[in-house]
């Protein structure tokens, strides 16, 4: 017998050993929260990984509002479920999550330097490194190239240029018959993307971050107030009323049915807008986010998603494996390739295969560069209380319940209660 | 039992019958205790430390802090701190208590109509009586979604029936304005929990003796004169019972606002806010004294109840 063939052989007694003692297919289960066809795409991207090590990965699928499965999840995690071997976890969850999660500093070792530093960083709390990066996330400015086209109106790069131009293509096409349309739809419910979308016309009024990087409380200031006035102009006249309960799939489902002429939405709705069965399919482009206020850089908040391991996990070999595949430029590229979401590895960005089938990718990289981050390092385990003070006072703006001077005045005195010495 | 007899002569039937009891009694306080009690009062210790959901078990005693402390500035300013001075918790008790009164009291007079159709003899009564409690019988989650996409602005079924109607000129955002939060909550509270009133009501009024209402009719009493002076005063005790039973349910609300109208500051109740700290801010143990009180002002109104039904008890025996 030769050495190679002994060798097989160990390895088929230590696979058969093996599937003896744990029954050859564990099945991992791995909490997500789906928005589109998220399902099937995490059914292709997993397969490969499923097929090399014979292991089945259970997708317990979530809400897609981030808010309600951080809920959950924070749940799970001080029960100490074993259940849930994997989580996927928002950029910002990080710091509030980190004690009930695996380190993943050394297992990930050489692939967490393929990734963008930032992003690896914005993951990484006191050292350890809580979850690993599946995609990031900025939003853009989708415009309707034909309705743009018809009424002669270029495409906007300020906020003051879309709600004009939003209003005049949506008056002269509800004169025309098209009654239904919309100037410009984005995400107004009272969640996590109304501060998402708030903190965009915020920063880009150059208005600040709400909480800057050193702690300090700056939201209540001329620029923020004037970019939350002008998009309290909005409900009622270029969006519909109801777009103060919209989150991500309303805004899209007004806009893909082509009752939108501009859309604020992140990237996976550029794949779905483009499908066949859409019947905006090539009508539409995309560009980065307006800016305001005479400002002249525009903002588009960091968002993307990431993967954890429980510290609870029966399973953690086994999980971290699936997390570091996940993470793996092979998955990325697959993702990217069938749901246009955006790599963390750097390299992907010049790719060939992505830069022709999903060429929105290295577009994307303009957006990605302008990327902000919500103010989840500074504020730490009140980062939510935070965003949620600042999304009701936002969407109370909205709704017309005080002015935005009066609203953000207020909120102003309750997170410098809520901050006391430090955050 | 022979043995048993032996051991304890002196006791008498009655005293050993209650001796047996207990002991049946015994798994039921049991579990009473670990279901009920245990969490109660874990969540009131819970409320007067420092506890974080990430740290279960490593609190520390903090006193009223949660519920009321305060601060006084270097510059001569006081600042008051805790749930008492929160202005979002005092904003959800008011939701609550309007929620509450509102919905009950519009269940109650709904439930009372749809009772006395009931009551009536009619070709078909059984199948109406199980049909009206559907709505009831819908989980609540299910039953809020529905209503959600019924009264969504852009696809929702109610507005397209407004509109065609006529009663309105444009589509209302039913769930998303302010304004119209709490209705939108109303309505679907209405129309779940009045089958349940219905019920209850319908059940007191076959304890009406029907002679009663023979001689009214013998003497020519308007039948208006005969609800009030008859059915409604009989049928008191029953609507009694259904009104406190629905008030508290009323009072401590959580799925319906949390599925219909997240996050709306128009119609958090203590519940929502009380999980909201619970979970989503890391202040478990703020979260833990708002429980506490939300459980206090249930036990308040409670008391109030069986108090006042007490003194309607010793009225009625005269």
């Amino acid at each position: 017998m030769t050495k190679f063939s002994k060798r097989l052989l160990g390895a088929a007694a230590l696979t058969a050993l093996f599937s003896a003692s744990s029954g050859l297919a564990e099945e991992i289960s791995y909490a997500s929260g789906i928005t589109g066809n998220g399902l099937e795409n995490f059914k292709t991207i997993v397969a490969p990984w499923e097929e090399r090590t014979g292991h089945k990965v259970n997708l317990v699928s979530m809400p897609a509002s981030s808010t309600d499965q951080f809920g959950q999840y924070r749940v799970w995690l001080a029960a100490g479920n074993a259940d849930i071997d994997l989580y996927q976890t928002d950029v910002i969850w990080a710091p509030q999550l980190a004690e009930q999660f695996v380190d993943l500093s050394t297992a990930a070792g050489d692939l967490a330097k393929q990734h963008f530093s930032s992003i690896i960083e914005s993951q990484t709390v006191d050292g350890k490194l809580v979850a690993l990066p599946l995609y990031t996330d900025a939003p853009a400015l989708y415009y309707r190239a034909d309705l743009l086209e018809k009424h002669n109106a270029a495409v906007p790069t300020t906020w003051e240029e879309l709600t004009k131009t939003a209003q005049l293509i949506q008056d002269k096409e509800r004169e025309a018959g098209d009654k239904d349309l919309w100037g410009f739809v984005w995400q107004g419910n009272s969640y996590e993307g109304l501060t998402c979308n708030a903190l965009e016309w915020v920063k880009s009024f150059g208005g600040g971050q709400i909480v800057e990087a050193d702690g300090s409380i700056s939201i209540n200031n001329e620029n923020a107030i004037a970019a939350i006035e002008l998009a309290a102009s909005w409900p009622g006249t270029i969006s519909p009323q109801g777009v103060l309960a919209y989150q991500e799939e309303e805004s899209r489902g007004i806009w893909q049915t082509g009752n939108a002429v501009f859309m604020r939405n992140w990237p996976y709705a550029h794949r779905l807008g483009s499908a066949d069965d859409s019947p905006v399919k090539g009508k539409f482009g995309v560009t980065t986010l307006p800016t305001g206020g005479g400002h002249d850089t525009s903002a588009a908040t960091l968002g993307g998603w990431n993967v954890a391991v429980s510290k609870y996990s029966k399973k953690q070999e086994i999980a971290v494996d699936l997390a570091l595949y996940l993470a793996s430029p092979e998955a990325q590229k697959l993702r990217t390739l069938i749901s246009s979401r955006l790599p963390t590895i750097v390299d992907l960005y010049e790719d060939a295969e992505i830069a022709e089938a999903a060429p929105i990718v290295p577009q994307w990289k303009d957006v990605f560069l302008q990327a902000v981050p919500r103010p989840s390092a500074p504020t730490k385990s009140a980062y939510n209380e935070v965003s949620s003070r600042f999304w009701t006072a936002v969407h109370e703006t909205l709704s017309g319940n005080g002015s935005a001077a009066e609203n953000l005045e207020l909120l102003e005195l309750e997170l410098t209660e809520r901050r006391g010495d430090s955050w | 039992m022979t043995a048993r007899d032996s051991l304890s002569p002196g006791l008498s039937l009655s005293k050993r019958r209650a001796r047996s009891a207990m002991w049946f009694l015994t798994p039921m306080l049991a579990a009473l205790f670990f279901v009920a009690a245990w969490p109660l009062l874990r969540t009131i210790y819970f409320s007067f430390t420092d506890t974080t959901l990430t740290n279960l078990y490593t609190g520390k005693w903090v006193g009223f802090d949660n519920y009321l402390s305060f601060r006084q500035l270097s510059s001569g300013r006081v600042i008051w701190r805790g749930t008492l001075a929160d202005m979002s918790w005092w904003n959800a008790v008011w939701n609550t208590v309007r929620f509450t009164a509102l919905s009950v009291s519009i269940e109650a007079v709904l439930g009372i109509g749809v009772a006395l159709v009931l009551h009536k003899e009619f070709v078909g009564r059984g199948l109406v009586r199980a049909a009206i409690l559907i709505p009831w019988a819908i989980p609540t989650i299910v039953s809020a979604r529905m209503w959600g996409w019924m009264l969504n602005d852009q696809f929702g079924i109610i507005n397209d029936i407004l509109l065609n109607v006529g009663l309105i000129s444009a589509p209302i955002a039913w769930t998303a304005s302010t304004e119209t939060a709490m209705t939108a909550v109303l309505i679907v509270d209405v129309w779940k929990t009045t089958p349940f009133m219905a019920l209850l009501c319908l059940a007191g009024l076959q304890m009406i003796p029907k002679d009663i209402y023979e001689a009214a009719k013998i003497d020519g009493v308007h039948p208006l004169k005969v609800f009030f002076k008859i059915t409604l005063p009989l049928m008191r005790p029953a609507l009694m019972v259904a009104i406190i039973f629905r008030a508290l349910d009323a009072l401590r609300v959580f799925d319906l606002v949390y599925v219909l109208t997240p996050n709306s500051k128009a119609t958090k109740t203590m519940s929502v806010i009380a999980r909201e700290n619970l979970i989503d801010f890391d202040k478990f143990s703020y979260g833990a004294a708002q429980s506490t009180l939300l459980f206090a002002i249930i036990a308040v109104f409670v008391a109030a109840y069986v108090w006042i039904g007490r003194v309607d008890l010793g009225g009625g025996s005269k």
